[in-house]
């Protein structure tokens, strides 16, 4: 369990958020000329990464805006908080 | 040869204090080549080198484990072992791991105390008990055995349950399976590893791969932290972290890594003698033979390799333990832990080849890889020693991601994801 410092409202419980998985997953922009294989890596291949990955959270009993984090998924710790249309911290 | 365990054997040590037992392994420096590796010394790794050796004629092979063999998930799930799952494929799968399970201490010469205990689900709501009268069906079909139970017989079978319909959750019904039950985790991979390694399987501890070699699309080998190991076939069973191994492959998984958390709570003499799972509500209770409660909670909904989980998943489940189980709200939790599964977006496992030539994975066991174990070592080493899945494991490959053709088993299994 950790807090987070949601952009919009400050630090809060982790309880009120809810994670949203891999995030900068780029929608397809012509979904109908996909291959099998770009659908399938569009909808499940995933990342998963042990060490810094950027994924969405939702803070979803609180303001329920979203936002992107960078977190060190083998401790759990938070390295850098941005808004949704931000480019990822590159340190 | 190893000395067989029996009662003699049991007698004949007792004389020397049990101080002379042989070893059940031996701890051997990695050769330079071997026939085929597998990454991971869990229950099902260790399946799969037993089977091997055993059914394919593979004896060359080695095991290879980054910390201790059934250090990770093996020693940290809550040992259910049940085959009432809805679709064919899963229900093949299974009942097939099941019926290995059947005779797996005599076969294996060790006691894996296997207790076909039942496995009761219980249902909550209309929709439950639709969905569980609907599975029960289907599981008959597939020669399962299963049957519906109303409140008033899910009380006659488990007493302790709190069956008013004043609660927040009532309990309206549920579904039993007889054969289901648990076996005690640490037993099976020992069993498992001290059955590969007489017939000549290397179990190599503290030895964690760093790389995999290969040339073009064909595998040549795995660099580890004992040095560079030749060979032509690769079994990844890494549980929670395949995607980290598949990475080193350059491949992606369709996988999902967190945390779920399971409790013991202090021992107490015999109060619950079947395990009991309500998916609505989140809870699962079963008693150990040293006479602890067994506790299941839930996953986490955010990656994590931290083998920590939340606080406020155990307190949900143990607010829904206490409120089915009045009789348990004065005991104690004694530890609590979590491990790192691996989750598919079907909630069914893989057990497949890949577009690698002699790289294999048998991954995405989610929150139930226990209870497949002996099924999944024997259909995986079917896999690795004939480069073709067996027909029962068919249905578990890496390509229906890409063909659509998923084994959807949220949900529909019973279980809580």
């Amino acid at each position: 369990m950790f807090l987070i410092n949601c952009p919009y409202c400050g630090e809060r419980d982790q309880q009120e958020f809810k994670a949203g998985g891999e995030a900068h997953i780029e929608r397809p922009k012509q979904p109908t000329e996909l291959s099998d294989d770009e659908w399938a890596e569009y909808l499940f291949m995933r990342k998963n990464i042990k060490g810094v990955q950027f994924e969405r959270w939702n803070h979803a009993h609180g303001c329920r805006k979203w936002f992107n984090m960078a977190r060190d998924t083998s401790n759990d710790e938070i390295k850098a908080i941005y808004k949704m249309g931000e480019k990822p911290p590159t340190q | 040869m190893r000395n067989k365990y029996s009662i003699f054997s049991l007698f004949k040590n007792a004389l020397s204090y049990h101080e002379n037992w042989q070893r059940a392994w031996k701890d051997p420096a990695p050769k330079k080549e071997y026939d085929a590796v597998i990454v991971g010394g869990g229950g099902h790794g260790l399946a799969t080198a037993y089977y091997l050796a055993k059914k394919h004629n593979m004896q060359n092979i080695a095991v290879v484990e980054k910390g201790w063999i059934g250090g990770g998930n093996t020693g940290r799930n809550t040992t259910i072992i049940r085959s009432n799952y809805l679709w064919d494929a899963s229900a093949g799968l299974y009942d097939h791991a099941l019926k290995i399970w059947e005779g797996l201490s005599q076969e294996l010469n060790y006691n894996v105390m296997f207790s076909q205990r039942g496995v009761m689900n219980l249902a909550h709501n209309l929709q439950d008990v639709r969905d569980l009268k609907r599975r029960t069906h289907a599981n008959r079909l597939n020669g399962i055995d299963a049957v519906y139970l109303n409140t008033e017989e899910v009380k006659k079978f488990c007493p302790i349950i709190n069956t008013s319909q004043d609660i927040r959750y009532p309990v309206l019904g549920g579904t039993l399976q007889r054969r289901a039950g648990t076996a005690r985790h640490d037993a099976v991979a020992w069993g498992y590893a001290r059955g590969a390694d007489e017939m000549g399987v290397d179990i190599i501890q503290n030895c964690e791969v760093k790389s995999i070699k290969r040339s073009g699309d064909i595998v040549e080998g795995i660099d580890t932290t004992k040095g560079f190991i030749k060979t032509k076939k690769i079994g990844v069973v890494a549980a929670g972290h395949s995607s980290v191994v598949a990475n080193m492959a350059g491949l992606k998984l369709p996988l999902e890594s967190k945390p779920l958390q399971a409790l013991v709570s202090e021992p107490v003499k015999p109060i619950i003698d079947t395990v009991v799972m309500s998916n609505a509500v989140h809870a699962y209770v079963s008693q150990s033979d040293k006479g602890e409660l067994v506790i299941g909670a839930g996953t986490d909904d955010y990656i994590s390799y931290s083998q920590k989980g939340s606080h406020q998943i155990v307190e949900g489940t143990l607010n829904a333990i206490l409120e089915l189980y009045p009789i348990f709200s004065r005991m104690r939790m004694l530890r609590q832990w979590g491990g790192i599964v691996d989750i598919c977006p079907d909630a069914s496992p893989i057990l497949s080849k890949t577009s690698i030539k002699g790289l294999y994975f048998n991954c995405g066991w989610g929150t139930g890889g226990f209870k497949a174990t002996p099924g999944s070592g024997d259909l995986f080493a079917h896999t690795i020693a004939n480069d073709e899945p067996h027909k029962l494991n068919a249905a578990f490959n890496l390509n229906r991601f890409v063909s659509g053709d998923l084994v959807d088993e949220h949900g529909a299994a019973a279980v809580a994801h």
